[in-house]
C-alpha cells in the first residue's frame, strides 16, 4: 500500500470498463476490474467458453479487431500487475468509507511520482472508440467521477505515510460467485461505475410462456454458448437491437419467419445530417439489410405483438399493425406459426450502484459531466449507465474516465489535447443514439394489449388487473404504491423487469425504485460487511494492494 | 395512516370528509413502516392508554377485513439475553400487567415451544399476546376506500386559509382552493410543515429508520421478536444511531428486520453500519438468518416529537386547526385511536381519553 500509486476500482468489464481500466492504466493507476462474469467483454463481447471449441466466434460480432486490441491491452497490463481483474464478483454495494488514516489501510499513499505515467493520450492501445458503434445492446458502463480537485495533495513521501485523506476511499463489496455466499471488500481511492444496462421487455398476453425469451437473451445463447434457442422464430419489439438478433440467429440456421419492428426505422433518415455524419453506422445498416434478404427474413415494421400462443409452451404469435397514435388497427391481426419469441424494447441503465452512493440520477441514468464524473467526488461513471449509447459510445466515455481520473487522483488537469479524439467520438455517438432514442419506442398504447389477467410481475404473480385496480380504488400513483398494494416488483429481481410496465400501466415516470442493495445478500455476510473479519476469508484474493 | 384513520372515524361520525395529499395513498411513512400494532413496548401513560384503545379498534375493523390489510393477532415476544436484562423486562411488565396489558412470563425451557428457531442460551422472555400486525399501506387504502372521503391526491397544500378572527376556513392547494371549517394536519413527518402554514409551531422532526427485508420463506418466526432493549432505545432522545434487533415474519413471506434510529434529517442514502447492525442484531436472535438473504432494504422517517408523544387535538392557537401528527414509529398502531379521538372532538364529544398530555401546544416555542 506504500506503493505511491492511485487505485481506481472498476465495475464492469464491458466496452466502458475495459477502455477505463485501459486509460488509467497506462496512466500509472492501479486498477482492479471487477466483473460477474468469468472473463471480461461484457454482454457486447461476449465470447463462448474456451471449452466449446468455437471455431469463428468472431462471425456473431462486429468490431472483432476492436476487441482483440483490448483483450491484448488487458492481457499487457495484467502481466504487468497494473490491472487486477476480479471475475466472478458480483458488486452488492459500493460503499463511502470514512476519512482514515493513510498507513492503516486506506489512505493512498503520497503521490509525487505515482500519478499521470505516460500522459500524452494514447499510448494506451484502447481504441478510443471511435469506430462504428453498432447500435447494439453493449452492456459495459460508464463512471464517471467528480473528484475534488487536490485529493492527496502534494505531500510527497511514501515512507511516511501518516496523513490523513481529505476525500474518503471507497470500499466495494463483492459476493464471489457463483454460490455468492461469501463476499470480499476491495477498496480504492477512486470508483467507476460502468456496470452497463439491461433489457426493457413490456409485458403482453402470453408473454410468459416457454419460448418466450428477452432479444438479448437470445443473442446471449448464441454468442456464449453456441446455442440455437429454437427452429422458427419470431423477433419483435423495438430498437436497434433486434436486427443483429434477427439476423444472427438467421445465420445460426433458425428460420426467422418474421422481424416485427414497431416503428419505421426509415424514419432515421429523416435525421440525414446525423446519419451523414455516421458512414460506418449506414454500411452497417446496409449490411443487416442486406443480411435480412439473404435470409428471407421478412421485415414487418409499423407492427406489434398482440399475444402470444400455446398450451405448455410457445405455438405461435398474433402480431397487428399499428395507427399512426400507436394502437392497434383492428382487422389487421396475423398469427405466425414459431417455436421462439425473441422480445426487446429497448435498454434501462443499471444505477443500483450510484443509487446508493448518493449519486444525482437524471431521469433513469446517472449524471455525468464532460469528464465522466458524477456529483459525488471519486465517482466516475461511463457507458450505458449514463445512457444508452451502444459499444462505441461506451468506449469513448470510458476512455475518457480513465483519462479522468488518472490526471485528478494526481491532484492535476486532465489534458484536454491527449482526448480530443475520443471527445469528438463521444460527441457524435451520443448524437447517434439521441437520434436512435427518438425514433425507436414502444407504441404509444401499448398498455392497451395487456388483458386484466395478463402477468405483469412474474416473480410475484401480480396481474394487469390487479395493478389497475390498485390505482383506480385504492389510490395507488406511482411505481412505489402499487408495489407496496400490489407487490408487484417485490420479488427476486426488485422489480427491473416489471417497473417499465407498472409505470406504463399507472401512467407515471418511470424513476427507478432505490435499489440500496444491488443484489441478494446473505444476512450472515451483511453482519460482517466492512469489518476486519470480512476482509481476511482466504478468498483467494491476491493482497489488496494498499 | 393516520390521515386514513382520521377520515374513517370523521365519515362515521356524520361529518363530509376530504383527503388532500400531495403524493399517492401510504407515498410517505406509512409505505415506509413494519406496521407494528404495539403495546409490549409501552410503559404505563397516556401512549399506552391510546395504544390499547387503539387495539381494540383494529380488531374491530379487522372483523371484515383482516385479510385485506393483513391483519395478524400474532403476539409479541420480547426476550432478555441476561438474567439481569430479565429482571428489568419482568418488573417492567409488572407495570403494563396493573395498566391492563396482558403479560405472560416465559420461562427458558419454553421458550423454544413458542420460537423453536431462536438461539439458544437467552434468559427468558415474556409473551405479549395483543400484539399484532397489519400491512400498513393496504391499511390505509382499504379505510380510506371505507371512508368513502372525497380523495384527493397529487396535490400538495401550501396555504391553511384562515377568516379575519383567526378562525381556520380551508386550505389552499397548487389545485385550488378547499372550504371547510375544520383541518386535521395528518401530515407525519412533514407536521411541522402543515403547522407552520397555518401559522403555529409543532417541533416534528424526522427520525430515520432503516428496515431490511428477506427473501420468502415459510412460516420460522411466528410472533414479532425483539431483544429487550428495544424499549430503552424507542425512548431515547439521542440523536446517535441506535438499532435493536426487531424480527418478524409477514402473511407475504419475507421476514422484517428493523429497527434503527437516528436523527440525521432527511437523509436517504444508504447506510452500511447501521444495516449491518440490524444484520448482526437479527442473527443473533435468529441464527438460521445468517444464510437467509436480504432482498432489499428500504428507510423511512419517523414523525418525531421531543417528548415521545403525539399531537392530538384542537390547536387553541388556530380554531378550527386540529392536529394528528408526531407518533414516531407507532403511527400505525395508534392511528385507528387517533382517528377515533379526533372524531369525537369534531363532532363536539367527549373524547374517550384525556387529550391533555397530547395537546399540540404543549412545547415551548424554544423547542420548535
Amino acid at each position: 500500500m506504500t506503493d505511491g500509486r492511485h487505485h481506481l476500482a472498476v465495475i464492469g468489464a464491458g466496452p466502458a470498463g475495459l477502455a477505463a481500466s485501459l486509460a488509467a492504466a497506462a496512466r500509472g493507476i492501479h486498477v482492479t476490474l471487477i466483473d460477474s462474469a468469468a472473463a471480461a467483454g461484457g454482454q457486447f463481447y461476449r465470447r463462448p467458453a474456451s471449452g466449446l471449441g468455437a471455431r469463428r466466434p468472431r462471425a456473431l460480432h462486429h468490431q472483432w479487431r476492436t476487441w482483440e486490441r483490448l483483450e491484448r491491452g488487458l492481457a499487457e497490463h495484467l502481466e504487468a500487475g497494473t490491472i487486477r481483474h476480479l471475475t466472478d464478483h458480483h458488486v452488492w454495494l459500493v460503499e463511502r468509507t470514512e476519512p482514515t488514516i493513510a498507513g492503516a489501510g486506506v489512505g493512498a499513499g503520497a503521490s509525487a511520482d505515482a500519478g499521470d505515467g505516460d500522459g500524452d493520450g494514447d499510448g494506451d492501445g484502447d481504441g478510443d472508440g471511435d469506430g462504428d458503434g453498432d447500435g447494439e445492446e453493449a452492456e459495459a458502463e460508464p463512471g464517471a467521477t467528480r473528484h475534488g480537485a487536490t485529493r492527496h495533495g502534494a505531500s510527497a513521501t511514501h515512507t511516511v505515510p501518516a496523513v490523513p485523506v481529505g476525500d474518503p476511499g471507497f470500499t466495494v463489496h463483492a459476493l464471489l460467485g457463483p454460490l455468492q455466499e461469501r463476499s470480499v471488500a476491495v477498496r480504492a481511492d477512486a470508483v467507476l461505475l460502468a456496470t452497463g444496462g439491461y433489457e426493457k421487455v413490456l409485458p403482453f398476453p402470453g408473454w410468459t410462456l416457454p419460448g418466450v425469451v428477452t432479444a438479448g437473451g437470445a443473442q446471449a445463447m448464441l454468442k456464449g454458448g453456441l446455442v440455437v434457442p429454437g427452429r422458427t422464430a419470431v423477433v419483435v419489439g423495438t430498437g436497434p437491437l433486434l436486427l443483429p438478433v434477427a439476423t444472427g440467429l438467421a445465420a445460426a440456421g433458425v428460420e426467422v419467419a418474421a422481424l416485427v419492428e414497431s416503428v419505421d426505422p426509415r424514419r432515421l433518415l429523416r435525421g440525414a445530417g446525423t446519419l451523414a455524419a455516421q458512414p460506418g453506422k449506414v454500411a452497417e445498416g446496409a449490411r443487416y439489410a442486406a443480411q435480412l434478404l439473404r435470409h428471407r427474413v421478412p421485415f414487418i415494421h409499423l407492427h406489434t405483438v398482440v399475444e402470444a400462443h400455446g398450451e405448455e409452451r410457445l405455438e405461435a404469435v398474433t402480431v397487428a399493425a399499428l395507427d399512426p397514435d400507436g394502437r392497434v388497427r383492428p382487422g389487421t391481426e396475423r398469427r405466425i406459426p414459431c417455436d421462439t419469441l425473441a422480445v426487446g424494447h429497448g435498454m434501462i441503465p443499471h444505477t443500483d450502484l450510484a443509487e446508493a452512493l448518493g449519486c444525482r440520477i437524471d431521469g433513469s441514468k446517472v449524471d455525468v459531466d464532460e469528464e465522466q464524473r458524477t456529483d459525488v467526488p471519486g465517482v466516475w461513471a461511463a457507458g450505458e449507465t449514463t445512457g444508452i449509447g451502444g459499444a462505441a459510445l461506451s468506449l469513448a466515455e470510458g476512455h475518457l474516465a480513465g483519462w479522468s481520473i488518472a490526471a485528478r487522483l494526481s491532484g492535476a488537469e486532465p489534458d484536454a489535447r491527449a482526448a480530443t479524439r475520443a471527445v469528438k467520438s463521444r460527441t457524435r455517438m451520443r448524437s447517434f443514439a439521441a437520434a436512435l432514442d427518438a425514433v425507436y419506442a414502444p407504441p404509444a398504447h401499448w398498455s392497451d394489449q395487456v388483458t386484466d389477467d395478463t402477468v405483469v410481475c412474474r416473480c410475484e404473480e401480480v396481474t394487469g388487473g390487479r395493478i389497475r385496480e390498485a390505482v383506480a380504488d385504492l389510490g395507488a400513483g406511482d411505481v412505489r404504491t402499487v408495489k407496496l398494494l400490489t407487490r408487484a416488483g417485490m420479488g427476486w429481481c426488485q422489480g427491473r423487469i416489471c417497473e417499465p410496465a407498472v409505470a406504463g400501466l399507472v401512467g407515471c415516470e418511470q424513476t427507478p425504485a432505490r435499489r440500496l442493495l444491488a443484489r441478494p445478500v446473505p444476512l450472515g455476510v451483511l453482519a460482517r460487511a466492512g469489518t476486519d473479519d470480512d476482509r481476511t476469508p482466504g478468498a483467494g484474493l491476491p493482497p489488496i494492494p494498499r | 395512516m393516520v390521515g386514513a384513520a382520521c377520515a374513517l372515524y370523521a365519515a362515521r361520525a356524520g361529518l363530509a370528509v376530504a383527503v388532500v395529499d400531495r403524493g399517492p395513498v401510504a407515498g410517505g411513512t406509512t409505505g415506509a413502516g413494519e406496521g407494528n400494532l404495539l403495546v409490549s413496548d409501552k410503559e404505563p401513560g397516556p401512549e399506552l392508554d391510546l395504544a390499547l384503545l387503539s387495539g381494540r379498534l383494529w380488531a374491530d375493523l379487522a372483523e371484515e377485513r383482516a385479510e385485506a390489510i393483513e391483519y395478524e393477532a400474532k403476539g409479541g415476544v420480547v426476550v432478555a439475553p441476561t438474567p439481569e436484562s430479565l429482571a428489568a423486562l419482568e418488573a417492567f411488565a409488572a407495570g403494563q400487567r396493573t395498566a391492563g396489558v396482558l403479560t405472560e412470563p416465559v420461562a427458558t425451557d419454553q421458550l423454544h415451544d413458542l420460537e423453536p428457531y431462536l438461539a439458544p442460551g437467552l434468559a427468558g422472555a415474556v409473551h405479549y399476546p395483543q400484539d399484532t400486525q397489519v400491512m400498513p399501506a393496504l391499511a390505509a387504502a382499504h379505510l380510506l376506500r371505507a371512508s368513502g372521503a372525497r380523495l384527493l391526491t397529487g396535490r400538495t397544500v401550501t396555504e391553511v386559509l384562515r377568516a379575519r378572527d383567526g378562525s381556520v376556513r380551508g386550505v389552499r392547494t397548487d389545485r385550488g382552493d378547499l372550504y371547510a371549517p375544520a383541518v386535521v394536519n395528518a401530515a407525519g413527518t412533514w407536521g411541522a410543515e402543515v403547522a407552520s402554514l397555518a401559522g403555529v409551531t409543532l417541533p416534528v422532526l424526522p427520525r430515520r429508520g432503516f428496515v431490511l427485508v428477506t427473501e420468502p420463506l415459510p412460516r420460522r418466526v411466528r410472533h414479532k421478536v425483539y431483544a429487550a432493549d428495544y424499549v430503552a432505545d424507542v425512548a431515547s432522545d439521542s440523536a446517535a444511531l441506535q438499532t435493536s434487533p426487531v424480527v418478524e415474519g409477514t402473511a407475504a413471506g419475507p421476514i422484517l428486520i428493523g429497527a434503527s434510529r437516528e436523527r440525521v434529517g432527511f437523509d436517504r442514502s444508504f447506510s452500511l453500519p447501521v444495516v449491518r447492525e440490524l444484520a448482526e442484531g437479527a442473527t443473533r436472535l435468529f441464527p438460521f438468518l445468517s444464510q437467509v438473504r436480504a432482498l432489499r432494504t428500504y428507510l423511512g422517517f419517523r414523525p418525531y416529537l421531543p417528548d415521545h408523544l403525539p399531537a392530538i387535538g384542537p390547536d387553541p392557537r388556530a380554531p378550527g386547526l386540529f392536529h394528528a401528527c408526531g407518533h414516531e414509529g407507532a403511527g400505525i398502531g395508534l392511528s385507528t385511536g387517533t382517528g377515533q379521538l379526533i372524531a369525537q372532538v369534531l363532532a363536539g364529544r367527549t373524547p374517550d381519553l384525556d387529550l391533555a398530555p397530547f395537546r399540540p401546544d404543549r412545547f415551548s416555542e424554544e423547542a420548535a
